[in-house]
């Protein structure tokens, strides 16, 4: 993130520069008296993978919601990018979320919008000009794979390609983290398998992302860091980590798509030297995902 | 800010939201419709009240037989007698002028005689304290006949009804002020209300834009334009069926005196008034009602 804030006045730990978030001791509690978030602490590396699992009312919610500054902590501290969020005016908030994509588990598309239009709007929000826009948005949405649906409406595609949608938007800025709030949570396991994919090749771009999720499969399957909260408290941090602990594991599903994607990018790290992250990363077969 | 992204932010959503639109125009136009019919009436109502207070005066006439010191003494007294504002002196031939004008064919009658006395016209400082000055001026004796207080003066007049329309009006005036309020306090709940409807249908959409990193103005200005031109549309179409009903209904009343007589707002200024009114309430409507949306 470019606009890094002032040195954080009131983080209990020194901040590390390899950290694009920092929690300490951050607690959520709602004007209801519900406890969203109790004493969670964490670091998340830049560039890293990250899972998010627990039940339904776990906190998961919770944090991606602290994190888009869609709620303030009621305790601790949060940096993202080395940046106090409590030191974010609300007048800033739209700056600040200009560096998150952000994807939903009901994809959250503007319904009157066409697909290119809600990608393009993404752009315009953050003061790109029509030329910018009309560089940016076709690339992004042949690369998520859909090319062939620029001017449908959102209601005309299915449940996949809308999160593609959302997925393109969220990334049309190639903001240096993303966060996904179980992202297939409402698509069957095939077509999550896709949005999967494509997460995970904006990671392999260098971006940071975080994916809350309680789809055991996929977390099982993929074997990244895997961060459990249960009844609002932090209670798993694992390296390369199932969605339960302590289970064993399989590598099929991880060294498919590591076979698939990240072969070809370092096949092609040798022939393109200059080449943008873009091409490094989505190769020139956008269908292979499909 | 870029104008033509925000243009065609605004044709968008008028043309996908047609019936919102439409019904916050349509809001629009009823109200500016009802204010600017009732605006000219109310101020029609005032002149008439306004006019009625200052034809109230008393009126003093002399004997026949009055002489120029007789004209001149009565006058000093009149003018110092207490709450009196001004006394101005009418002569017979004044007298004359005035009423023939009034009534041209009673007066051919009479061919040159002059049957009108000379008399004074006294304004008071305050229209109610007409029965004082009546009083200081010709007390009413124990036989209830007038008893003036110079012998030249032959009566002291008023108006019968004077205090009774004095009542009348003021009670317009209170009427018409009280309804203008409720008028323009429910023409602005309208008007929010139906923005405030066609807002809430978009909230979700407030909220995405919010969330890929939209400012609250980059949101806001669409909205504010549309209800820009949602007020101007209302506007317009409200001036004209108002023109429209005014050159209907008041142009064949145009000669008579009544109506001619009274002098109301300029139609021109009206319109303008009803114009700036329909514009800000709405875009004001549109862009304090989004507040609430904006807060994600």
């Amino acid at each position: 993130m470019q606009p890094v804030g002032p040195p954080a006045r009131s983080a209990a730990l020194p901040h590390d520069p390899r950290n694009v978030i920092e929690l300490r001791h951050v607690a959520k509690h709602y004007p209801d008296g519900t406890i969203g978030l109790e004493e969670a602490t964490m670091n998340i590396r830049r560039g890293e993978f990250v899972f998010l699992v627990g039940s339904t009312g776990s906190g998961k919610s919770t944090i991606m919601k602290l994190l888009s500054k869609q709620l303030e902590p009621s305790h601790g501290t949060i940096m993202v990018a080395g940046r106090d969020l409590a030191d974010i005016t609300r007048k800033r908030v739209p700056y600040y979320r200009r560096n998150l994509g952000v994807v939903f588990q009901d994809f959250k598309l503007l319904p009157n919008r066409t697909v290119y239009d809600n990608v393009a709007y993404a752009l315009s929000a953050t003061g790109a000009g029509r030329k910018e826009i009309r560089a940016k948005v076709p690339d992004i949405l042949r690369l998520t794979g859909l090319s062939t649906k620029l001017h449908q409406y959102p209601d005309q595609l299915s449940g996949g390609e809308q999160q593609r949608v959302s997925i393109a938007r969220a990334f049309v800025n190639h903001p240096p983290l993303v966060l996904a709030d179980e992202p297939t949570g409402n698509l069957d396991p095939q077509t999550s398998i896709g949005i999967m994919q494509l997460l995970y090749r904006i990671n392999r771009a260098g971006t940071t992302v975080l994916v809350a999720t309680h789809d055991h499969h996929m977390v099982d399957e993929m074997r990244r860091r895997v961060i459990e909260v249960d009844r609002g408290r932090i209670v798993r941090d694992e390296a390369a980590g199932m969605y339960a602990a302590g289970e064993q594991t399989t590598d099929e599903f991880g060294a498919m798509m590591r076979d698939v994607e990240v072969g070809r990018v370092r096949e092609r790290l040798d022939h393109l030297q200059g080449a943008s992250d873009d091409e490094l990363l989505w190769g020139d077969r956008p269908e292979a995902d499909r | 800010m870029n104008f033509s992204f925000f243009m065609r932010e605004v044709w968008r959503s008028l043309s996908r939201n047609a019936v919102p639109s439409f019904a916050a125009m349509a809001s629009v136009l009823v109200t500016m419709l009802v204010l600017g019919a009732f605006i000219p009436v109310m101020q029609m109502a005032n002149a008439a009240a306004d006019q009625t207070r200052d034809k109230v005066f008393v009126s003093v006439f002399l004997k026949n037989d009055a002489t120029k010191t007789d004209v001149a003494r009565v006058g000093k007294t009149l003018e110092g007698a207490p709450n009196v504002k001004s006394v101005q002196f009418i002569s017979k031939g004044q007298a004359l002028k005035e009423q023939k004008k009034v009534d041209p064919e009673a007066f051919k009658v009479l061919g040159d005689s002059n049957p009108l006395p000379d008399a004074f016209r006294i304004t008071p400082k305050d229209p109610d304290e007409i029965p004082a000055i009546m009083a200081a001026l010709a007390p009413t004796n124990s036989a209830g006949a007038q008893a003036p207080i110079d012998p030249k003066i032959d009566e002291v007049k008023n108006a019968r009804e004077t205090p009774k329309l004095l009542g009348v009006m003021n009670a317009i005036r209170l009427g018409t002020g009280l309804l203008a309020f409720l008028l323009i306090g429910s023409s602005i709940l309208l008007v929010g209300n139906t923005i405030r409807l066609s807002l809430f249908a978009r909230r979700r959409e407030v909220e995405v834009m919010k969330l890929v990193g939209a400012t609250d103005w980059f949101i806001r200005w669409p909205f504010v334009l549309e209800g820009l031109i949602v007020g101007l549309l209302g506007g317009v179409m409200a001036i004209l069926v108002l023109l429209v009903a005014k050159t209907a209904l008041l142009g064949p009343l145009e000669t008579v005196p009544v109506v001619n007589g009274l002098s109301t707002l300029s139609f021109a200024l009206l319109a303008g008034v009803l114009m700036i009114a329909s514009v800000a309430v709405s875009a004001l409507g549109s862009g304090l009602s989004l507040r609430r949306f904006l807060k994600v």
